[in-house]
């Protein structure tokens, strides 16, 4: 049977894929945010997931406002990388496991969340730049999994609520392990912390906010549902809404988790950047 | 930090300082600017742009309003006109303009000054 793991949450800042590509994890600016991963590289070195499901939102690649989906599940044999416009070094395609994405959509849809299914989906800086934090040289690392993206809007709202957000990873949970074949799962959530790119207020960083979010999601999600979505946007800037995709990480880790590592850095470009890994309890 | 569960109660009016929420009202005054915008994923049409601004704009039924905040690359502008600024982005990226620089033109500092803001509140 199918096991999850853990989970682990990340910014994914694209300014990040330029300082890989350009070697600066030592960088004074860089060493801060960079020091945060290598623990996450030794868990991994030690449990080396088959899978990884990638909770990322798209920002404008993926999807435009013509047909946006509030939940897309991709369910391709790749995923391709593609030109975003502002000229990040583009990465090889991602291998998927679409069997086991129509596994999850058909337990999820009998669960009454309505996905959207994606036989193609162009991913994002959202999806790469954590894929190349954890596993250094994506997809062409060695131990890299296949990948299932998971996207959710928060490009206009209305967008999921948080409670949705941590149902909806619930539900995530169920259908992974009712999976038949012995495989080990990990799952991302992908975005954040506060952070705010337009209006008068961009530039907006939270860090009681955001320290407030880390605190809780670790053994008291729940709690973070009474934050409303309105008051998500107040707290934690305009994009900082990308908390949603850590609350559906951690709804897809059950109730009992243990923190390995965590690390909070202010600033990576516009914004509080952070990183949590939580191990599942069994 | 007590409150409702969100719901009902939920307030797309309720105001932010600084802050446009980009709810359906401003996707529909958007659509022709984000459309443009988005058709900026592929080089030949951020090439096909930058060659003729003008009729670019014309093609994708930019309204006035929408013209001339692109032409005077006044990003507070295009909020105002619907733009989003995910796929404002893209076209900040053919001026060659990180969020950073974005973000100092919408506050009124200079880069440095926006860059020197934000390390501060990492001391915080
Ligand atoms: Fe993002």
């Amino acid at each position: 049977m199918a096991r999850i793991l853990g989970g682990i949450s990340t910014s994914h800042i694209p300014a990040v894929g330029n300082a890989i590509a350009n070697n600066l994890q030592d960088d004074p600016y860089w060493k801060p945010f960079f020091d945060g991963y290598p623990p996450i590289h030794a868990w991994l070195a030690e449990h080396r997931p088959d899978v990884v499901i990638n909770i990322y939102n798209d920002h404008g690649l993926g999807f435009f406002l013509d047909q946006m989906p509030t939940f897309a599940i991709g369910a391709a044999h790749e995923y391709r990388n593609e030109d975003e416009g502002w000229g990040i070094p583009q990465l090889d395609p991602f291998p998927g496991f679409p069997e086991l994405s129509w596994h999850i959509i058909e337990s999820m849809v009998a669960d009454e969340f309505d996905i959207t299914s994606c036989q193609e989906l162009p991913v994002d800086h959202g999806f790469v730049v954590p894929m190349q934090l954890f596993w250094p040289g994506a997809p062409h690392n060695p131990d890299m999994p296949r990948a299932i993206p998971v996207s959710a809007n928060t490009v206009q709202h209305p967008i999921p609520t948080l409670r949705r957000a941590l149902n909806f990873g619930r539900a995530l949970r169920k259908a992974v392990l009712g999976w038949p074949e012995d495989i080990k799962v990990v799952v991302l959530g992908t975005g954040g912390l506060s952070h705010q790119l337009d209006g008068e207020r961009a530039g907006f960083i939270n860090p009681e906010f955001d320290r407030y979010c880390l605190e809780h999601i670790v053994h008291d999600p729940d709690r973070l549902t009474r934050i409303t979505r309105m008051e998500l946007v107040e707290k934690a800037g305009a994009q900082g809404t990308e908390f949603l995709m850590w609350m559906m990480m951690r709804g897809a880790l059950g109730d009992n988790v243990r923190e390995v590592t965590r690390n909070y850095h202010i600033p990576i470009s516009n914004t509080a950047s952070g990183t949590l890994l939580l191990e599942c309890i069994e | 930090m007590e409150h409702p569960v969100d719901g009902p109660r939920f307030d797309h009016r309720q105001h932010i300082p600084g802050t446009t929420i980009f709810d359906g009202r401003m996707a529909m005054r958007g659509y022709a600017l984000n459309k443009m915008c988005y058709s900026f994923n592929r080089k030949e049409n951020r090439e096909a742009f930058v060659a003729d601004e003008e009729a670019y704009m014309e093609k994708y039924g930019l309204n006035e309003a929408q013209k001339q905040a692109v032409r005077e690359r006044d990003v507070l502008a295009m909020i105002a006109a619907g733009g989003n600024i995910y796929y404002l982005a893209k076209l900040a990226g053919i001026f060659r303009l990180s969020v950073q620089d974005l973000g100092a033109m919408q506050t009124g500092m200079t880069v440095e000054e926006f860059k020197r803001k934000l390390l501060e509140a990492g001391k915080g």
